[in-house]
């Protein structure tokens, strides 16, 4: 629950993680750690998890090695400058739109962490308990404050076919800040959250 | 018109790169108030980027929105002649800023690239007695727009969770399934209350709370979903000229707010900053409500010409 976890993250303080991340990485995390994120990570939001699902691509045909990988739900601002990707701004996107697809992507890809906001359902956190995942949520909205932690657009994948936002973005991050929500003993903050919203929402409804 | 144009451009770029005084200060706010650790962190969060975004001339979110254009258009001056300049102002705009490119095509799916599009941007334009033009944008995010509900009342309300189990069976609410919680809206305030703690218990924190919440409530479809995303340009402390409306939003707000989901969803005690109503004369047979969403950048500016 969501008190003992923030208990642990205040005693331990914030974790540096560098990608790709093995499974005991993903292991050692539980709900409420705070984490910076280290390396290189992949953007991916709509279109990418849709394409990833239904064409299933070889992993040799993608141009980055998700495999330990962390994928990033965000659509992002960026400015061709030449030859060079300048980024603009780079927040997170909700990331139950793609409730649908993560699990099989996890699966297939070998992916360690999701970067998001707003937290997944139960299908995401199952297949995060059975091939060690974890949700790292990270702050709604803030882009400007998270561009800072983010040095350079490495590459870019699908970038004319899906367009800027749609694309996948290969971003090296810098103490990139996010907090575990759901990790992979399937525990989820935000199952918590919903918990305690549901009992107020039934009192609610019961009294005027 | 180029006058004009150059105006839009420097709105859209207030708009995307700065929160309104009156956000500021309810977000100011609600760090203050805020006990929840998480909660307290995010709005701290929130505050550091809007000031990075202000200073540096930096969009506050990536998502630079649907920029969704009211318009009050003198006597005499050709609305097509305005829609054109704002178009205009738009592909320049989304160059020079930058803004993120969010017209897509839904038959071919590509993104145009310049923020322009069918019906896009969105643009509602009325006459006005004045002298002078007022151009109010918008710069409405996805991700809070997706949270937006219509209901037709009387409705059935149910929410489910996979981790809860209703406990008990009474006149009001009544386990069908396991885990399922049931309520009747009727055409009534207290229905329209309902229906509104519905809509945000299960928006939880997918859309960037603290949200600011607009809501109509009369007969035509359409007119409802215009009014209550309408009702997020108002100031967060603009009140209600109807007493009776004026006390139900503080109402809301307030069961909003205990419902605990808290800033980005993370628990805690500020849900929404506002609450916002327009009413609409009805059909006997209809009873809409709408609810729309703002994530906390409430993104809103005026130019008047």
């Amino acid at each position: 629950m969501v008190s003992e976890s923030r208990v642990r993250s205040q005693e331990s303080g914030v974790r540096r993680l560098n990608t790709p991340l093995s499974k005991e990485d993903a292991l050692s995390l539980i709900v409420g750690d705070m984490v910076l994120i280290n390396g290189l990570i992949v953007t991916g939001r709509d279109k990418v998890h849709k394409f990833l699902i239904h064409e299933m691509p070889d992993k040799k045909d993608i141009p980055f090695d998700l495999e330990g990988g962390i994928i990033y739900h965000c659509g992002p601002i960026i400015k061709k400058v030449d030859d060079a990707y300048k980024l603009i701004a780079a927040g997170p996107t909700t990331s139950m739109r793609v409730e649908m697809y993560e699990a099989g992507v996890i699966k297939a890809y070998g992916i360690r962490g999701i970067i998001g906001k707003g937290g997944m359902g139960e299908k995401t956190l199952q297949a995060m308990k059975e091939y060690g995942c974890v949700y790292l949520h990270t702050a709604s909205g803030a882009a400007a404050y998270l561009t800072d932690r983010i040095t350079a657009v490495t590459d870019g994948w699908k970038v004319e076919e899906f367009g800027m936002p749609e694309a996948m973005w290969l971003l090296k991050v810098e103490d990139f800040p996010a907090i575990v929500t759901m990790d992979a003993y399937g525990n989820s903050l935000h199952r918590d959250v919903e918990k305690i919203s549901i009992e107020k929402l039934r009192q609610m409804w019961q009294n005027e | 018109m180029l006058k004009l144009r150059d105006g839009i451009i420097e709105l859209y770029k207030k708009v995307a790169t700065s929160i309104p005084s009156d956000v500021e200060e309810a977000l100011k706010n609600a760090y203050s108030n805020e006990t929840s650790y998480l909660a307290k962190e995010s709005l701290n969060i929130v505050l550091q980027n809007i000031k990075i975004a202000r200073t540096g001339l930096r969009p506050i979110c990536q998502d630079t929105g649907f920029p969704v254009f009211y318009a009050k258009v003198p006597k005499g001056l050709s609305h097509k002649l305005i829609k054109e300049v704002i178009i205009d102002a738009t592909q320049i705009a989304t160059k020079k800023i930058p803004l993120r490119p969010n017209a897509v095509d839904t038959v071919s799916e590509q993104n145009t690239g310049d923020n322009v599009g069918e019906h896009f941007p969105l643009i509602y334009m009325e006459e006005t007695e004045e002298q002078s033009l007022t151009v109010d944008l918008m710069l409405k995010g996805g991700g809070c727009e997706n949270l937006g509900q219509t209901y037709k009342l009387p409705a059935s309300l149910s929410v489910e969770s996979c981790s809860v189990i209703a406990k008990e069976e009474n006149l009001t609410l009544n386990a069908e399934r396991n885990n399922a919680i049931t309520v009747l809206a009727e055409r009534d305030f207290e229905g329209v209350r309902r229906c509104v703690l519905d809509a945000v218990f299960k928006a939880q924190g997918r859309g960037c709370p603290p949200y600011t919440i607009g809501i109509a409530i009369g007969g035509a479809k359409d007119q409802v979903a215009f009014l209550s995303k309408k009702q997020l340009m108002r100031r967060i402390s603009d009140i209600h000229s109807n007493a009776a409306i004026a006390e139900f939003e503080n109402k809301i707000l307030n069961n909003i707010n205990n419902l605990g989901i808290g800033t980005a969803g993370l628990g805690g005690i500020t849900t929404a900053i506002g609450v916002k109503i327009a009413t609409a004369h009805r059909h006997p047979a209809s009873y809409f409500v709408d609810v729309s969403f703002s994530c906390w950048a409430n993104r809103r500016g005026r130019l008047i010409w």
